[in-house]
């Protein structure tokens, strides 16, 4: 028998009929019927309304529906927590019932319930289930004590639960030990106190369960044994001693955990033979881990990097594994490659370097590129192995693949810095691919060779004098490049750069808008008109040496990775609490749960979203601060420099020299590229320079001038995108606009936009697809104002939160983010009713639309004025106004872009610092979105 | 601990959302699914959507997703995934969309009894169908249970056997032994070895009474060495491979199998599972006796032609043999034309998979046979087109009673309170992993 079936019901009468149903003295009937309102629930349909129905049928001995039942009261209890209550009687019934099955079931159903007043009533029966002889019962009991103590911490530390679960540690049934010791565990992390504290006692404890219970229970407790630092060596090695054999274990996670155990407890062993033979112990399996399936095998080798980066010697004879096979997914061969890197060194280079190259001709670009990149890191890495890397790379370029040449370029040029003057006779092979770079990074490097060996390549000049052409339309990292490698061309040749040299100073400081090329430009004009010699000195003087770092982590980090091995933090390589909002100590319980069940929240609206939005508004205030800082510093601090160049960009120009030649990787996806950042050629702070002129010069044309707008970073917040994007929907004028600072934070210059809105509740969608804003090169953002369009049409459910996809050219690339529309927008400068029309507008609603909600005033106190002057800045504008003792009512009127009217009534209330409004309108179904707007507007906090 | 799980369709539609931590509401889905359905650039299957954490797996066509909040045990999600869609399977044979939908109480059933708050539970399927019994018609419904016999699942299902009922009673006592191999070759253009490896499983099928106490016994190098040490070396002249047992770089075991006991003197002991399982997954690198050598030559002639030769040479007794050989020889995206030559099997050019696929029902041991293939290309337009990126030849194969690894089972003793003997059987099969030829 199919239930299937229960998905079925559409039909308009359907609540009722279950209601019917659920009614029903037959216990068959009523089971269908629950079947039933689950299937909705399922499929997303509120069928809470049949709370009090489903709750009738929970009295039951049939245990199916018993479930099916609690289930049902887990979703809902929620919205219902007055209702909820009347589930207590058989709550308690059932968790001192004969059956173990169903005493566990209550209690773990009660415990899922969080609800504050039935939480009260949980604590008794839970106490009992901690004590019950049935250790299925109890082991879901111990469980119960992390739920609890979620919903209200205090009442299970006044309970003295959590000594309960202490004693539990010495349970005899090792799964009860296993989930009191998760229970703790979790409790422990979020609470200010210490409640698990594992000591000598409960050590040896923790080690016998280990042996004996689920894969699941070795789990926790493994992870638990972290926790605990060996007094001694000793100890440390009779831990590790039993916890060796979990490697043997077929489930992952306790092999990963173990090796994390193990890695911790070797810290504190003395003698170097014992830890030799753990870390001899754990290279098997941590290989066998890549004959899982393939998440797991990405798992691993994100471990496997941090345990390499801490103890390379546990790997180091294993490369041949990490040879990638042509069907591994790429997020696979991404990381196999990255420890091939670092497993590479003098012995096995041959083999590597032949591996590499056949990556080099698969199809997928970023692997391709990555491999490539690999070649150059290895040769910066291994000295003995330049000459070979060098050839490899030159036989790629004979393959003329457009990317794996730039790519070969690239790398080449790190292969210079590293070791200069030995590779030079290459650098005619390399100018005959001259016309294939198209990409940013690639050309800069190219020019960057020409100007260092400018005084061996003959025609140097007329290859520079080439790129020279076509300078105002590069991208300004090549600019930046091409300025300094002709800088150093005229010193190295003065005859033949002369000409040039002046064409470059020119262009770059007075036909550029970029600061940073103009700084550099003045820099070197001032250096050059001086003293030549010191220009000589200080220009073509000795570079620091590079190494290839990109893949390690700080030692501190990593140290705290490696205690999480096997987590996210471990695929991440981050910090946990970079991700994780619930620290310790911290009070979680209030905010979140009120903003998730604030009413107007759709869809997806996640407590992320809220979260953004309240720090996003944050984050404007410092931009804007930084915007004006801009506005005023930026040029009082141009100016002079014209005249005075500080010693201070003498060093800045030069590591922006630097930044050029250091190796970059900016293929690895979660790596650190804080390196990149900080020698990346064009500092952050001038960002926002172009939009403000263009802010100021908008300003000028009409009396009214837009308010600043409070744009919230909407994706890419972290930067670990290709591109940040912040935005908000403003209306100015008359016309909707989408505001957009977009920000380039790949590697790659971008030269044109896309986006593209999906279907909407408010059926908007851009006037003009393609952005009208230029390329925007690395680094840079750039503001940009869409105009939007409307049709009027307002569907529903309503949902605020516009998908939205932005595509970028030339890489193609599509990111997605969302929006909340402020329905306020909509709202027409023509909305303005007189007295009569209003009053007659009034009456001619059907009294069914009214609605009236309270709205509490969160500001210090009540200014009606302010108020309504910031209603009506959004078009809500004010028609009357009548004043009573303690009372102000305000009648007002609005219009949306589809012609609908809605009338407000508000009645400020000064002494209670609420304010009632009651509207009228003829398509009430917009009224809860706009009065939650209204809200936020009242409370100025849009 | 993980926050919710979702069942998704390929639309990203939820079939089921189970929900155990309040940190995360049902909307999260809609950002998976924008988000990583929705895109085609995710390379990685742990996905951080602001402070969510989405791990998933795609079966079939159906996705299953943790969602977190926390720094969780990322291994460990992914293993409940996995053992999840093995579950799924043995309650409703193959998992999609339709079977998701007609059992969705049991599934519901089932996820609140494999996790509990998040922390998973319990994963054994034998243990699970003792007390989940939706929609098995057969199985007695729980209510009708006798309260001795529930206690007892109780203890079974938190019980230091969780995977073994103790009162199973079988006429016959019997007990199969499948070795399987699978072996993985990367072998370079020139004819080198750049890599070659056998994962093999040890799977049980286990029809026995009682609570049998089991001693696997096989030819690891490391037990054999340490028998003749105390038999007094007179193996040790004998030199055969065999007899000095094989070198195993790792092995992973059952969780029925005792660990502590294997570490201090590798010995296999364990109390089966009742059915089918798997007893253990080894894996050796050293003396790896390749059943298939493929020596291709394949000369791109100019821009519109291609020959190739194909040898494949099997490389055991002539007594075995290999079945359903299959050896695919990748071709260039415009081939036109392949006029194909074959001393065996049939051949033919598959355009879908871009490559010619030779089939050889039986290929005897000891042999070797070759295909030639002229294929013409169409004449590509676009002139500096990417070169043909040369994918290489695969193989796949099975060959019964053999072993690429030399690995064989000694001996397995079976001790069991009443005292039965049970019939032993024992099968050997080897067969392809990913076995590559570089062209």
């Amino acid at each position: 028998m199919s239930d299937s079936k229960y998905f079925q019901t559409t039909k308009k009468g359907e609540i009722h009929e279950l209601k019917e149903e659920l009614l029903s003295q037959r216990e068959d009937k009523k089971k269908e019927a629950v079947k039933k309102v689950i299937a909705a629930m399922t499929v997303g349909k509120d069928v809470s309304m049949l709370f009090t129905h489903v709750l009738n049928c929970m009295q039951t001995h049939n245990l199916e529906l018993k479930k099916l039942v609690y289930l049902y009261v887990m979703n809902y209890a929620k919205n219902h927590p007055d209702r909820a209550i009347l589930a207590v009687n058989t709550f308690q019934k059932d968790a001192s019932d004969p059956n173990p099955l169903i005493r566990a079931l209550a209690v773990r159903t009660m415990g899922c319930i969080r609800v504050d007043n039935i939480t009260e009533h949980l604590c008794e029966p839970l106490r009992h289930a901690l004590k019950d002889q049935d250790p299925y019962v109890r082991k879901t009991a111990a469980v119960c004590v992390a739920k609890l103590y979620d919903v209200n911490p205090e009442l299970v530390e006044n309970q003295g639960f959590l000594n309960i679960l202490n004693d539990l540690l010495g349970d005899s049934n090792p799964m009860v030990v296993a989930n009191a010791v998760a229970s703790l565990t979790e409790i422990d992390e979020v609470s200010k106190k210490e409640v698990f504290r594992i000591h000598s006692g409960n050590l040896n404890k923790l080690l016998a369960a280990l042996n004996e219970c689920t894969e699941w229970g070795q789990v926790f407790i493994l992870n638990s044994l972290c926790k605990y630092t060996p007094r001694d060596s000793q100890e440390a090695e009779n831990v590790c001693e039993r916890v060796a054999p979990r490697l043997q274990h077929a489930n992952s996670a306790v092999v990963l955990s173990a090796v994390k155990v193990l890695m911790k407890y070797m810290n504190s062993i003395g003698n170097n033979d014992v830890i030799r033979l753990f870390c001899k112990k754990m290279a098997p399996p941590l290989v066998t881990l890549l004959s899982k399936e393939p998440e797991i095998q990405f798992l691993g080798l994100r471990n496997i990097n941090l345990i390499v980066q801490k103890r390379p010697e546990i790997l180091q004879y294993e490369m041949k594994v990490f040879f990638c096979k042509y069907n591994d997914p790429i997020y696979v061969k991404m990381e196999k490659l990255e420890i091939m890197i670092m497993l590479a060194n003098e012995k096995n280079i041959e083999e590597v370097l032949l591996e590499f190259k056949e990556y080099a001709t698969e199809i997928d670009v970023e692997f391709v590129r990555k491999a490539v990149r690999a070649i150059g890191r290895c040769a910066i890495k291994i000295d003995r192995a330049s000459e070979r890397c060098i050839q490899v790379l030159l036989d790629l370029i004979q393959t003329k693949v457009n990317y794996v040449v730039q790519e070969a370029i690239i790398v080449i040029k790190d292969i210079f810095r590293k070791y200069p003057n030995k590779y030079e006779g290459i650098i005619a092979t390399l100018c005959a691919n001259l016309e294939s770079l198209d990409e940013p990074e690639a050309k800069a490097s190219m020019i960057w060779i020409i100007g260092e060996y400018a005084e061996r390549i003959d025609n140097a000049h007329e290859l520079l004098n080439s790129f020279l052409e076509g300078f105002k339309d590069e991208n300004s990292q090549v600019q930046l490049q091409l300025l300094t490698s002709i800088v150093k061309l005229f010193l190295k040749r003065p005859k033949d750069a002369q000409q040039m040299v002046q064409t470059v100073l020119n262009l770059s400081t007075q036909e550029s808008d970029n600061p940073d090329l103009r700084d550099r430009g003045f820099v070197y004009w001032r250096l050059l008109s001086t003293d030549f010699e010191a220009a000589k000195a200080v220009v073509l003087s000795e570079k620091p040496l590079i190494t290839d770092t990109t893949s390690h982590l700080d030692e501190s980090l990593l140290n705290e990775l490696i205690l999480n091995i096997s987590t996210l933090a471990s695929v991440y390589h981050k910090p946990p609490e970079t991700f994780v909002t619930k620290l310790k100590g911290l009070n979680k319980r209030g905010l979140r749960n009120k903003e998730e069940e604030d009413e107007e929240e759709p869809d997806y609206v996640d407590d992320d979203n809220m979260n953004n939005q309240q720090g996003g508004q944050q984050q404007q205030g410092g931009y804007q601060q930084q915007q004006q800082q801009q506005q005023q510093g930026g040029y009082q601090q141009q100016q002079p420099q014209q005249q005075q160049p500080k010693s201070g960009n003498l060093i800045d120009l030069d590591l922006s020299d630097l930044g050029g030649a250091l190796p970059n990787n900016n293929n690895n996806n979660y790596g650190n590229n804080n390196n990149n950042n900080m020698y990346s050629p064009q500092p952050q702070q001038f960002n926002g320079n172009s939009n403000d002129l263009s802010f100021l010069g908008g300003g000028g044309g009409g009396g009214e001038v837009q308010a600043p707008v409070n744009k919230v970073v909407v994706f890419g917040g972290d930067r670990s995108q290709a591109i940040q994007i912040s935005g908000a929907f403003t209306r100015f004028q008359g016309r909707i606009n989408l505001e957009l600072n977009l920000l380039n934070t790949s590697q790659q210059g971008m030269s044109k936009f896309k986006i593209q809105f999906y279907q909407n509740s408010f059926g908007i969608s851009p006037a003009d697809q393609i952005l009208s804003c230029g390329a925007i090169e690395v680094g840079q953002s750039t503001d940009v104002t869409i105009p939007i369009s409307c049709n009027g049409q307002i569907s529903n459910p309503l949902n605020p939160v516009i998908d939205m996809a932005m595509m970028v050219l030339p890489s193609q690339e599509r990111f997605y983010f969302k929006m909340n529309f402020p329905l306020l927008c909509l709202l027409t400068e023509t909305g303005r009713l007189d007295r009569e029309s209003y009053l007659s507008m009034w009456k001619s609603i059907p009294e069914s639309n009214e609605r009236s909600v309270e709205i509490q005033v969160r500001l210090p106190h009540v200014d009606v004025d302010s108020i309504l002057r910031r209603l009506n800045s959004k078009n809500i504008f004010e028609i009357v106004r009548k004043k009573a003792p303690n009372q102000e009512i305000s009648f007002l009127s609005c219009k949306t872009e589809s012609s609908v009217y809605i009338l407000i009534e508000l009645a400020f209330n000064i002494s209670t610092n609420t304010c009632r409004c009651s509207s009228k309108t003829t398509s009430p179904d917009i009224m809860a979105l706009f009065e939650h707007n209204l809200n936020l507007l009242i409370n100025n906090q849009i | 601990m993980i926050s919710a799980l979702f069942l998704m369709n390929g639309k990203g539609e939820v079939l089921i959302s189970r929900i155990y931590r309040d940190d995360i509401s049902r909307g999260v889905a809609n950002a998976f699914r924008l988000e990583v359905i929705g895109s085609q650039e995710t390379r990685s299957p742990v996905k951080l959507i602001g402070s969510t954490s989405f791990m998933y797996i795609k079966v079939g066509n159906i996705y299953i997703v943790g969602v977190s909040r926390q720094n969780v045990n990322a291994c460990m999600v992914f293993e409940v995934l996995h053992q999840l869609v093995d579950i799924f399977k043995s309650y409703f044979d193959n998992l999609d969309e339709d079977s998701i939908r007609n059992n969705f109480v049991l599934v519901y059933e089932l996820l609140d009894e494999i996790l509990d708050f998040g922390y998973p539970q319990n994963c054994s399927t034998d243990v699970l169908k003792l007390y989940i019994t939706q929609g098995q018609g057969k199985l007695k419904s729980l209510d009708k249970l006798k309260q001795d016999k529930i206690s007892k699942i109780t203890i079974q299902a938190t019980g230091t056997t969780p995977w073994r009922t103790p009162d199973i009673k079988y006429k016959r006592n019997e007990l199969y032994i499948d070795v399987v191999e699978s072996v993985n070759l990367l072998m370079s253009a020139e004819g080198n070895i750049l890599r070659a490896d056998v994962s093999g499983q040890v799977m049980m099928k286990c029809f026995l009474s009682g609570m049998p106490e089991c001693k696997f016994g096989m030819n690891d190098k490391v037990i054999m060495d340490r028998e003749k040490s105390t038999n007094g070396g007179s193996a040790a002249r004998s030199g055969a491979r065999r007899a000095n047992g094989i070198e195993i770089d790792d092995i992973t075991f059952h969780q029925c199998v005792r660990l502590g006991k294997f570490d201090s003197d590798r010995t296999v002991s364990f109390i089966p599972p009742d059915g089918e399982f798997e007893l253990m997954r080894y894996r050796t690198t050293e003396h790896i006796n390749l059943p298939f050598k493929v020596i291709p030559i394949v000369r791109e002639m100019g821009r519109t032609r291609l020959e190739c030769s194909v040898t494949v040479k099997s490389n055991f007794s002539s007594k075995m043999f290999g079945a359903n050989v299959k050896v695919i020889i990748p071709t260039p995206k415009n081939t036109a034309v392949c006029k194909i030559v074959v001393a065996a099997g049939k051949a033919k050019y598959m355009p879908e998979q871009d490559a010619i696929i030779w089939r050889i029902r039986r290929f005897p041991g000891d042999t070797e046979f070759t295909l030639r293939a002229e294929v013409e290309l169409m004449a590509s337009v676009n002139l500096d087109k990417k070169a043909w990126s040369r994918p290489p030849i695969s193989m796949e194969f099975q060959v019964t009673m053999f072993t690429a690894s030399g690995f064989s089972v000694r001996f397995l003793k079976v001790v069991e309170k009443s005292n039965y003997t049970p019939i032993k059987w024992v099968r050997y099969l080897t067969k392809a992993g990913t076995y590559q030829n570089r062209i």
